[in-house]
């Protein structure tokens, strides 16, 4: 197996996918010569044309919402937004329309769509360019949720997010995609819904996610040295949630440390303590579930204040311990 | 009603007794589906399109069966022409487990994807970007002779999305027909309150392609404009604009107390409705009798009658299968 980026597996993932079925095709802004503003689609308008790398004009509502209408009518578009934060200019076509027709046209139809878009800050881009809204979808039925942390994870739950039936929020980690891991060559899918255990611990459990997997790896190495065992569940997929996980995890270690980039009031971490508190592992716990998360502020430019916004080893660090 | 181009429809009697014989039943569902609101027998809202029927029912006779359609949340005349099934409809609007939408949608949502009807739409301006959509597979597949119509009103003509469907699909040549049918008001908005330029059909020359525009009260004037517009569509010449000027009689929905026009405004347009238009022209051009136009009423009626009996009869959803049809296999 060799190693390449996360950046080139999510690469690797559309183009076997578009290789494999001729209704899948790709849109988004600057996505052919320029290649994407992280470089995600180098070579790709060369090996499928302009009659399936699409380049719309900036109106993220009219190219969202013809990513649905050719969804519903057979094609399974992959369709990029420059940023996770543009969302919010297309809310409509995600949230009133893909996600609900499904179900309110009484299954007679689906939207095999992924809407893949690079989210989370520590860039350096300010308050309209680095935010985590996962949350957001996730509380919006008929949506799935994806989060890849590593560059393996990234292509095998690309490539079944553009085989899955329903509309995917396929949310890549910008200050992730240049990072390396093992990925194979051969064709390979991670089904959603399924988290996945990144390191096996004792003492204490880091429940997280996306940018916030490797940085928790890293304070599981720092407290391994003073014999604190940390296991750590990368959830990959929000929604739907691997609750079994969650709970397994909560009751193997009876310590919990919730971690992820987006803002803790009102987050992901929310549903994932309810998880824990709703089930039988509240009375394996042998101590508060915390929480870290970013605070509750808009992403700012200045660097020590960004760093600061968002969690750190240090946070995660002090979280754990006060588990103990 | 206006000079017909092509004489040899006033020869296609089964044609011209079709047309009618739908813009009775538009009428006729709409009318009983809101006294049936008033009896109990339906909840929710419904958005009524009485006065409208030339529009939904001209502009879909010149469609065919597999173009794609998308209907507006005032699209019960839009969904009936382009041939949803009557009684699958009432059951819808009766909230059955057999509806259109499995009692899932309702009035704002029907959908018969097999009749190219890709659902009507809650949200203003939606519309446009679907159709983009549904024209781009059409183009990348290489259909041919198929458009896309997306129908909204004066209304969501200022709606982004709607500004922005109508660039794109010009950019990419796209086949989506911009249906939009003026009904004077925005609920109870007047056009010329919210715009500067009421001539909308100059929308379209912004963006680079052909605006057609009718008289959306005379059903044969809708139909001839968009069958025309279809073909300058499937030659391959990209979008077009297709303005229908009509007018609302009914109330926006039931909230709707008629404070923002007068009776006598309201009265003109009832004598001026497109129903009694067209049966006015089959009488005086000695098409059929106004015994046979009475008799297509009485079809009409039936139909719709028969259509809530039907539906009556319907079961209710079941409730244990919500979370179960949430997301596609």
């Amino acid at each position: 197996m060799r190693e390449i980026t996360y950046k080139d597996a999510v690469r690797e993932a559309m183009c076997e996918e578009m290789r494999r079925d001729e209704n899948v095709y790709f849109m988004g802004e600057d996505i052919g010569a320029y290649c994407g503003a992280f470089g995600v689609s180098k070579g790709m308008l060369e090996e499928f044309g302009p009659e399936r790398i699409l380049e719309p004009p900036i109106s993220e509502t009219a190219f969202m919402g013809a990513g649905v209408g050719s969804a519903i009518t057979g094609m399974r578009p992959i369709v990029e937004l420059m940023f996770s934060d543009f969302m919010a200019v297309c809310y409509d076509q995600i949230i009133n329309q893909a996600a609900k027709m499904h179900f309110m046209f009484a299954g007679k139809v689906s939207v095999p769509m992924v809407i893949r878009t690079a989210s989370g800050g520590g860039t350096g881009a300010a308050a309209q360019h680095s935010q985590s809204l996962e949350q957001m979808y996730c509380h919006v039925p008929g949506l799935k949720v994806v989060v890849p942390s590593t560059a393996y994870d990234a292509k095998g739950l690309l490539k079944a997010s553009i085989r899955d039936n329903n509309t995917v929020v396929f949310l890549e980690q910008k200050r992730l995609y240049k990072n390396k891991g093992l990925v194979p060559e051969e064709d390979y899918t991670i089904p959603l819904g399924v988290a996945d255990i990144k390191r096996e611990g004792k003492d204490v459990s880091i429940i997280t996610y996306g940018r916030m997997v490797p940085m928790s790896l890293e304070v599981a190495e720092k407290l391994e040295k003073e014999g604190i065992s940390v296991e750590v569940l990368d959830l990959r997929t929000l929604s739907p949630l691997d609750t079994e996980a969650i709970i397994a995890t909560a009751k193997k270690t009876r310590r919990v440390v919730v971690v992820h980039e987006a803002v803790q009031f009102g987050g992901f971490g929310g549903e994932v303590v309810s998880t824990i508190a709703d089930s039988d592992a509240f009375y394996y716990l042998d101590a508060p579930i915390k929480r870290v998360g970013a605070l509750y502020c808009p992403v700012p430019f200045n660097p020590v204040l960004e760093a600061n916004t968002f969690p750190t080893p240090e946070r995660i660090e002090a979280a754990v311990r006060e588990t103990l | 009603m206006g000079e017909i181009k092509d004489k040899s429809l006033l020869e296609n009697k089964e044609f011209l007794r079709e047309l009618m014989v739908r813009m009775m039943t538009v009428n006729k569902f709409e009318e009983v589906a809101f006294w049936l609101f008033g009896q109990g027998l339906v909840h929710g809202t419904m958005h009524l399109s009485i006065g409208e029927e030339a529009t939904g029912i001209g502009t879909t006779a010149a469609l065919t069966k597999d173009d794609y359609m998308l209907a507006t949340h005032r699209g019960h005349g839009q969904a009936l022409g382009k041939g949803v099934n009557i009684n699958d409809m009432m059951a819808e609007i009766l909230a059955r487990g057999t509806g259109t939408n499995h009692g899932k949608g309702g009035s704002m949502h029907i959908c018969d994807f097999d009749n190219g009807i890709l659902g009507a739409n809650g949200i203003v301006g939606a519309n446009g970007p679907i159709a983009c959509g549904a024209a781009l597979t059409i183009k990348m597949k290489k259909i041919p002779n198929r458009v896309c119509a997306a129908f909204f009103g004066d209304g969501a003509s200022n709606e982004g999305a709607i500004l922005e469907s109508m660039n794109l699909a010009a950019a990419w040549d796209l086949p989506v027909m911009f249906i939009l049918t003026n009904n004077t008001y925005g609920m109870s908005t007047p056009l010329d309150h919210v715009v500067k330029n009421k001539d909308l059909k100059q929308r379209a020359a912004a963006f680079g392609f052909k605006a057609y525009e009718c008289d959306g009260n005379d059903v044969l004037a809708v139909y001839e404009t968009v069958k025309e517009a279809r073909e300058h569509v499937v030659a391959g010449n990209g979008p077009v604009l297709v303005v229908e000027h009509t007018y609302r009689t009914s109330g926006h929905s039931k909230s709707d107390g008629n404070l923002y026009r007068t009776k006598e405004e309201i009265q003109y347009w009832k004598d001026h409705n497109p129903i009694k238009r067209f049966r006015e022209f089959l009488t005086e051009e000695g098409i059929f009798t106004g015994e046979e136009i009475d008799a297509m009423q009485a079809d009409a009626d039936k139909m719709v009658n028969d259509a809530v009996e039907y539906a009556k009869a319907q079961p209710q959803p079941v409730v244990a299968d919500l979370e179960a049809d949430v997301y596609a296999k």
